[in-house]
């Protein structure tokens, strides 16, 4: 194989879990856009959609769009539940209050899979057929390509969701002036419930997707650390940021992975955000917060 | 003033007790107590960071094992004794905080808590992959510390190992917080841009207060690496990290008492928690060895999150509490912000 054929392999493969990054990404952004919170369960909440698909697909032999759907309704659940029980008592506290206790929540999730399911790694059925595509001479895995596929549909239908739906006209009025958009009548703390439920369900198909590319082990839920990369690369508070940077940052773990030896690939994101942190802290999209003292 | 001299009389005693249990209680209670120690210098140290400054810190297992590396290395490679191999070690652990801290900390907002999480995978993979230092996988062997004709290898002597810099370090926490820089830390974590206008160097300080807090993970650190006399990297993963916030925040943010009583309740809590799973393990076909690592997690978890929701300020409110019901004694200054709704 010539090395442009490798260069494009890797390329292609890392955009396609990038993908899978952005969708993370975005589910994290909504959450932060909307309520200001650092969401650091956002990764396991992700684990647990997972499972419950496993659950139904696997266990009680469920079709997969039936199993995907009670996924969702179920991450949505525990998002509400999360939202209802936790930050909502906790909003006023410190930022750093609420950072902790948003970890707490990814540590019991995490600890809560690993005790009922083991830490065995669980194949997912073949959701996405695994028959490689080929552009040309370039071979890629089938299940990433379909796997990115599906994100992109996604983010679409996000962005337009934002865009035109009223719920989402209303979230982005809470994210820009949460004072202004409680005057005008905005159900902020509905908005707030919706956001979770949303980046629950975001991360429900993203973890599917992400579990049926490798498999499912109760520490899925660190590509949702990975993602932070991807966060603060596109900047906190940008839609458009996140879709490239997952897609930029999916990319770099391919490039890491062809080109570097060891196994750097698994702390590529960390060193892109140290460096970014270093160069840009606010993003690449992201807005330098104005404050009034 | 009479508060003080109170409070002072029960740390001499406190401390006194606390060098003379060896001589008293049973090998099993030594060993707890030793781990104790390491644990209360570490909770004092991310204490500074979390609970003084408001500052998050997650990569605190991280720089404890850069502690116990470092002191790893210099008592295997160098030949240096304990007493200096222990100290360079916390050095080497601030050091490297600085180094990761520093970008983060020029800049205002949760940016230290993503940079102290990627030093934390980042430093982990170190651990695993720059054999020549760390020895991999195998990690380092290390002989029982000695010094002055004196082996540190009974459980008593390795207690006093410990349990000595862990007093004399809680000490110095305790009286930096009525020292100015002490002070400093507080107005920040209070209010930053007041304690800006104040004319304390938001930048310096609170990078001080990083290093400082790293200092003392590095010393438990590399008190653990004599303790278990081998460094792994297993031993300083994410969960360490998160040990150590659940320690801060259930003993109380903010009060080195506190970090006392969390450090206790937390090294308590696993081998109550085996307990538990052996009894429960009677009735139930439990695998329990699989199931303690997981359950200590969620419960790690869920002891943070019921702290920070119903007690914010931990253990040591909840005592000072019911001491004041019985007007023991006065009502103790109230912290601000760890209390007071306060806007982003």
């Amino acid at each position: 194989m010539s090395g442009l054929q490798v260069f494009l392999e890797y390329t292609l493969a890392g955009i396609a879990t990038g993908g899978v990054y952005t969708l993370v990404g975005l589910g994290f952004v909504l959450v932060f856009k909307a309520s200001g919170v650092f969401n650091f369960a956002m990764g396991d909440m992700m684990m647990a959609g997972a499972y419950t698909f496993y659950l139904c697909a696997v266990v009680f032999d469920l079709h997969w769009a039936v199993a995907l759907l009670i996924a969702v309704v179920f991450s949505c659940a525990l998002a509400w539940l999360i939202e209802r029980t936790v930050l909502r008592r906790m909003m006023g506290q410190p930022v750093i209050a609420v950072v902790m206790a948003t970890f707490g929540i990814g540590f019991v999730l995490r600890g809560i899979a690993a005790i009922a399911f083991g830490s065995e790694a669980y194949q997912l059925p073949a959701l996405l057929p695994r028959a490689p595509f080929f552009i040309g001479d370039i071979m890629l895995p089938g299940k990433s390509v379909r796997g990115f596929v599906l994100t992109t549909g996604l983010c679409g239908a996000i962005i337009l969701f934002l865009r035109y739906s009223r719920a989402g006209i209303a979230l982005r009025a809470t994210a820009a002036d949460q004072i202004t958009a409680y005057a005008m009548g905005i159900n902020v703390r509905r908005v707030f419930a919706l956001t979770w439920m949303a980046a629950a369900a975001i991360g429900t198909v993203a973890g599917v997707i992400a579990a049926s590319v490798t498999s499912l082990t109760p520490d899925l839920g660190t590509i949702g650390l990975n993602v932070l990369g991807v966060v603060i690369l596109g900047g906190l508070n940008s839609v458009g940021g996140v879709i490239v940077a997952g897609l930029f940052i999916g990319w770099l773990e391919a490039m890491t992975a062809a080109y570097l030896p060891g196994d750097i690939r698994e702390i590529t994101p960390y060193i892109a955000v140290l460096a970014m942190l270093m160069i840009r802290p606010y993003g690449l999209f992201g807005t330098r917060p104005v404050e009034r003292i | 003033m009479r508060a003080t001299r109170h409070r002072r009389a029960l740390a001499a005693v406190l401390a006194l007790l606390a060098l003379l249990l060896p001589l008293y209680a049973p090998t099993q209670w030594i060993y707890l107590c030793s781990l104790l120690a390491i644990n209360v210098i570490s909770t004092v140290g991310l204490n500074i960071v979390t609970g003084y400054t408001g500052l998050l810190s997650l990569g605190h297992g991280a720089f404890m094992g850069v502690g116990a590396y470092a002191t790893g290395y210099f008592a295997i490679r160098l030949g240096l004794p304990f007493y200096l191999a222990i100290p360079l070690g916390g050095v080497v652990a601030a050091v490297l905080g600085l180094a990761f801290g520093l970008p983060s900390l020029r800049i205002r907002g949760l940016y230290l808590v993503i940079a102290t999480l990627s030093a934390q995978f980042i430093l982990n993979w170190v651990f695993n992959n720059w054999t020549e230092v760390t020895g991999g996988l195998n990690g380092l062997s290390l002989q029982p510390a000695a010094a002055f004709g004196v082996v540190f290898d009974s459980d008593a002597r390795l207690y006093f190992l410990c349990a000595v810099p862990a007093i004399g370090l809680s000490l110095f926490a305790a009286n930096l917080f009525r020292t100015r820089v002490g002070r400093a830390f507080i107005a920040i974590r209070e209010r930053d841009r007041t304690a800006e206008v104040l004319g304390i160097s938001l930048v310096r300080y609170k990078l001080a207060a990083f290093a400082l807090g790293s200092f003392y993970a590095g010393i438990a650190g590399g008190l653990m690496a004599y303790f278990f006399r081998i460094v792994t990297p297993g031993q300083y993963q994410l969960d360490v990290s998160v040990f150590f916030l659940a320690a801060v925040v259930v003993g109380g943010m903010g009060s080195i008492a506190g970090s006392l009583l969390g450090a206790a309740f937390m090294t308590l809590l696993p081998e109550v928690l085996r307990l538990l799973l052996d009894v429960v393990g009677q009735f139930f076909a439990l695998r329990a060895a699989l199931i303690l690592v997981p359950l200590r997690e969620t419960v790690f978890g869920l002891l943070l999150i019921l702290f920070l929701i119903y007690e914010p300020r931990g253990l040591i409110r909840l005592l000072r509490r019911v001491l004041d019901r019985r007007g023991a004694a006065p009502p103790p200054p109230l912290i601000a912000s760890l209390s007071s709704k306060q806007t982003r």
